[in-house]
C-alpha cells in the first residue's frame, strides 16, 4: 500500500516540472487565444502537424515530378538540368518488349520482374498460411493466447534483426545445414545460390510478416456470429461445407484487405533482403525499393532523377492497390450499415 | 501441467480423433520450432567463441574444449578423453597428430608419449559462455555510441509524435472549422506515400535543411504519422464535449482543456500509440541508412548491417550485438502484447 503511495507521489514529482512547463507555455497562448478567437486556436492545434506533413511528405511528392525529369548527379534541385520526359524514356528503351536484358535499363526491368514474382509467390503463400493459422487459432485450444504469441512475435523484430538470424542460419555452418546433415545431406552454401536465395528471401519475409495478417484474420473469425455455426451443427452440416458456406464468405472482407496490405506491403520489400543477401548473388534478389536506392544514393553512377521516375512508377502500382482497399473498405461499411 | 496435458489430449468433441486435431497439433508444434527455433539458436550461438562457430556440425549449446599447460610444451594443449589399449580412459592432452595417429602426454607425467588412434580419443569439453562476444563490441565497434543514437531518436521521436499528434487529433476532433475535411483528406493522402517513394527528393529536402548526417534528419520526417493521428481522433471524439464546454465556463484557456482534460482521458490510445512508435522508430532502417553516413552517428540497426556486410564477417560480436539490439523489442513484446495485438486486429496498423 505504501509502495503505492511512494510511486504515485514519485510520479507527480517527476510531472511537477512538466506542469510547470505547460503553465508558462500558457501565458503566451493566452494571449493568442484573445487574438484569434477560440476556432482560431483549432489552427494553432493542427499546424506542428501540418507543417511536418507539408515539408517531409508532401513537398517532397509534389518535388519527386519535377525531380523525375531533370538530370545530372546534384541533389538539389536548382543545380539539376531540365530534361523532360528523358528519364522515363530511358526507362523504357528496350530492344525488345520481351528481353529485359535487352533494355537500356536492364537492372530496372530485372528489379521490376524479381519484384513481381516476389509478390505473387510470396502474398500467395502469406495468406494460405496466414488463413490456416487463423483457422487453427479460433479452434477452441488450451493457452490460445500463448500459441498466437508465438506466431506473432517475429512482426515486431526489426528487418535487420531478421535478416541476420536467417543470414546466420542459412551459413554454410548453420542451422539449416546441421539439421539436413543429420538426413545426410553434404552443407550447402544456400546464400551463393541464384534460385535458392530467392526462395529464401520469400521464406523470410514470410516467417517475419505472417503473424501480422494471421492476427487481422483472426479477428475477422471471432467477429463470425457463433450461432451461425452452431445452427449448422444442428441441421447436421459438413465441416467443409461449413468453411465454405460459412466461414469464408463472411471473412471475405478481412480477406480482401488482408491481401490488399500484404501486396502493398511486399511491392516496397527492402530492408530483410537487403541485409540478408543484398541483392544477390548477382542480380537475383534485387528488389525495386533497392533498385531505386541504389540508383539514387549508393552506386557510382548514381541518377537520382532516374531514381526519381522509377519511384513515381513505383507510387503509380501502390495508389492503385490502395485506392482498391479504400474501396473494399468503404463497401464493407455499407454492407454494415445496411 | 494442466493446460499441457489439455493441449495435448483435446479432441473435436471428445469423439476421438478427427483429422482437423492432428493438423492442429502438428501446425502448433511445427510453428513453435520454427518461430522460436532461429531465435533460440541465434541466443545459444552468440555465446559461442569464434572456433565454437566455426565447427561443423555445431553444437546447440556453446561448448569449449578444455585446454591445459603441460611442463615442456611452449603452448596450451587440447585435453582429450582417451581410450587406452588396456581398456581404460584417461585424460591426456594432444601433443601433435600424425595421419590418423594422435600422441599424447599425460599432464602429470609429460615425459612419456602415449600413441592414441584418433578415433579412440573425444575432445574434453565444457558449457563455457562467451560473455566477451557481449563486452569487447562496446570497446571494439563504438557499439554504446550506436546505443545511444538508438536511444535517442525512438525516445525523441516518441515524444515529439504523441505531443504533435495529439494536438492535430485535438483540433480535428473537437473544433469546428472551415477546411477541417481538407485537412483530413490531406492526412488520408500521405496514408498512401511511403518512404520508398519519396526518399530521393526527401533526401534533397533533408540536406537543404541542413540536417544530413544529423539524427534529426532521421527524427523530423517520421514524426507526423497519419496513422497516430487517426487512432487519437478516433478516441477523442468520445470524450464528451459537455466536459470541455464546462472547462470553458471556468474560463480555462483552449491550452490548458488539452492538456488537463483531454490528453489524460486520451491516455489509453496514447499508450497504443506510443508503444507502436517506439517499434517502428527502434526497427527503421532504410531513411537511417540514407541520412546517416558517419560511423559516429549510426544507430543499432545501420551500424549492425554495415558491419555484418563486411568482408571478414566478426559473426560472434554481430551475433552478441543483434541480441542485445533485439531485446527491447522482445520486452515490449512479453509486457505490452495485450496492447499491441488489439491495435492490429483493431485498426489493422503496424
Amino acid at each position: 500500500m505504501s509502495t503505492t503511495t511512494n510511486t504515485s507521489r514519485l510520479g507527480s514529482l517527476l510531472m511537477t516540472p512538466v506542469h510547470l512547463l505547460m503553465r508558462i507555455v500558457d501565458v503566451p497562448l493566452r494571449s493568442l487565444q484573445k487574438a484569434t478567437g477560440i476556432s482560431g486556436m483549432a489552427a494553432f492545434f493542427l499546424a506542428p502537424n501540418m507543417l511536418i506533413f507539408g515539408i517531409f511528405v508532401l513537398l517532397p511528392l509534389v518535388i519527386n515530378f519535377v525531380y523525375s525529369m531533370t538530370g545530372g548527379t546534384a541533389f538539389f534541385l536548382a543545380e539539376r538540368n531540365f530534361v523532360g520526359a528523358e528519364q522515363y524514356s530511358r526507362l523504357f528503351t528496350c530492344g525488345s518488349y520481351l528481353d529485359p536484358m535487352s533494355c537500356q535499363e536492364d537492372a530496372f526491368w530485372t528489379a521490376v520482374g524479381n519484384t513481381f514474382w516476389f509478390v505473387i509467390l510470396q502474398v500467395t503463400l502469406m495468406i494460405l498460411v496466414a488463413l490456416v493459422t487463423a483457422l487453427i487459432l479460433n479452434r477452441d485450444l488450451a493457452a490460445r493466447s500463448f500459441w498466437r504469441a508465438v506466431f506473432f512475435f517475429p512482426v515486431l523484430l526489426s528487418p535487420v534483426v531478421v535478416g541476420l538470424i536467417w543470414k546466420w542460419i542459412l551459413q554454410r555452418q548453420g542451422l539449416l545445414n546441421f539439421g539436413l546433415y543429420q538426413f545426410g545431406v553434404e552443407p550447402y552454401t544456400w546464400l551463393t545460390d541464384r534460385n535458392w536465395t530467392f526462395v529464401a528471401t520469400i521464406g523470410v519475409s514470410l516467417w517475419a510478416h505472417m503473424g501480422f495478417y494471421a492476427l487481422i484474420l483472426l479477428a475477422g473469425l471471432q467477429a463470425i456470429p457463433k450461432d451461425l455455426y452452431e445452427a449448422a451443427e444442428m441441421d447436421g452440416t459438413k465441416p467443409a461445407r461449413v468453411f465454405w458456406r460459412i466461414t469464408l464468405p463472411l471473412l471475405m472482407p478481412n480477406l480482401l484487405v488482408v491481401v490488399v496490405l500484404a501486396l502493398i506491403r511486399a511491392v516496397q520489400i527492402f530492408d530483410e533482403v537487403y541485409v540478408l543477401t543484398g541483392g544477390g548473388p548477382g542480380t537475383s534478389t534485387l528488389y525495386l525499393t533497392q533498385y531505386i536506392y541504389e540508383t539514387g544514393f549508393a552506386s557510382a553512377l548514381r541518377n537520382p532523377g532516374l531514381a526519381a521516375a522509377a519511384s513515381i512508377l513505383m507510387g503509380l502500382v501502390l495508389v492503385v492497390l490502395t485506392l482498391i482497399q479504400l474501396g473494399i473498405g468503404q463497401r464493407g461499411e455499407k454492407k454494415g450499415k445496411r | 501441467m494442466g493446460v499441457a496435458s489439455r493441449f495435448i489430449l483435446r479432441r473435436k468433441g471428445g469423439k476421438g480423433w478427427h483429422w482437423t486435431d492432428i493438423v492442429t497439433w502438428l501446425w502448433l508444434v511445427g510453428g513453435l520450432i520454427i518461430m522460436f527455433g532461429p531465435a533460440v539458436w541465434l541466443v545459444f550461438s552468440s555465446f559461442k567463441t569464434p572456433a565454437g562457430l566455426a565447427e561443423f556440425p555445431p553444437s546447440i549449446l556453446p561448448y569449449v574444449t578444455q585446454q591445459a599447460t603441460v611442463q615442456g610444451y611452449d603452448k596450451p594443449l587440447q585435453l582429450f578423453e582417451a581410450k587406452l589399449p588396456d581398456g581404460s580412459t584417461r585424460v591426456l592432452a594432444e601433443v601433435r597428430r600424425i595421419g590418423i595417429m594422435s600422441q599424447m602426454v599425460d599432464p602429470k607425467t609429460p615425459g612419456e608419449l602415449i600413441r592414441v588412434n584418433i578415433n579412440d580419443r573425444t575432445p574434453v569439453r565444457t558449457l563455457s559462455f562467451a560473455t566477451e562476444n557481449y563486452t569487447q563490441p562496446f570497446v571494439h565497434f563504438d557499439f554504446l555510441r550506436y546505443l545511444w543514437n538508438s536511444v535517442f531518436v525512438t525516445v525523441t521521436a516518441t515524444l515529439i509524435t504523441l505531443i504533435v499528434n495529439s494536438m492535430a487529433a485535438f483540433a480535428l476532433s473537437k473544433y469546428e472549422f472551415k477546411g477541417r475535411s481538407v485537412a483530413m483528406l490531406i492526412i488520408l493522402a500521405t496514408l498512401m506515400v511511403p518512404l520508398s517513394v519519396i526518399m530521393v527528393p526527401l533526401y534533397s529536402i533533408i540536406s537543404s535543411l541542413g540536417l544530413f548526417n544529423n539524427l534529426w534528419g532521421v527524427i523530423l520526417p517520421t514524426v507526423a504519422t497519419p496513422t497516430g493521428v487517426f487512432i487519437l481522433r478516433q478516441y477523442m471524439l468520445t470524450i464528451p464535449d459537455e466536459l470541455i464546454d464546462a472547462a470553458r465556463m471556468d474560463k480555462a484557456s483552449e491550452w490548458q482543456i488539452y492538456w488537463r482534460i483531454v490528453l489524460p482521458l486520451t491516455a489509453p490510445a496514447l499508450a497504443v500509440l506510443a508503444i507502436f512508435s517506439v517499434v517502428w522508430r527502434w526497427n527503421d532502417f532504410l531513411w537511417p541508412l540514407i541520412v546517416l553516413s558517419r560511423r559516429e552517428l549510426y544507430t543499432l540497426q545501420v551500424g549492425l548491417s554495415i558491419y555484418s556486410g563486411e568482408l571478414n564477417v566478426q559473426w560472434h560480436f554481430i551475433l552478441a550485438m543483434t541480441v542485445v539490439t533485439m531485446i527491447p523489442v522482445v520486452l515490449v513484446f512479453i509486457f505490452l502484447q495485450r496492447f499491441i495485438t488489439t491495435g492490429i486486429a483493431g485498426t489493422g496498423l503496424k
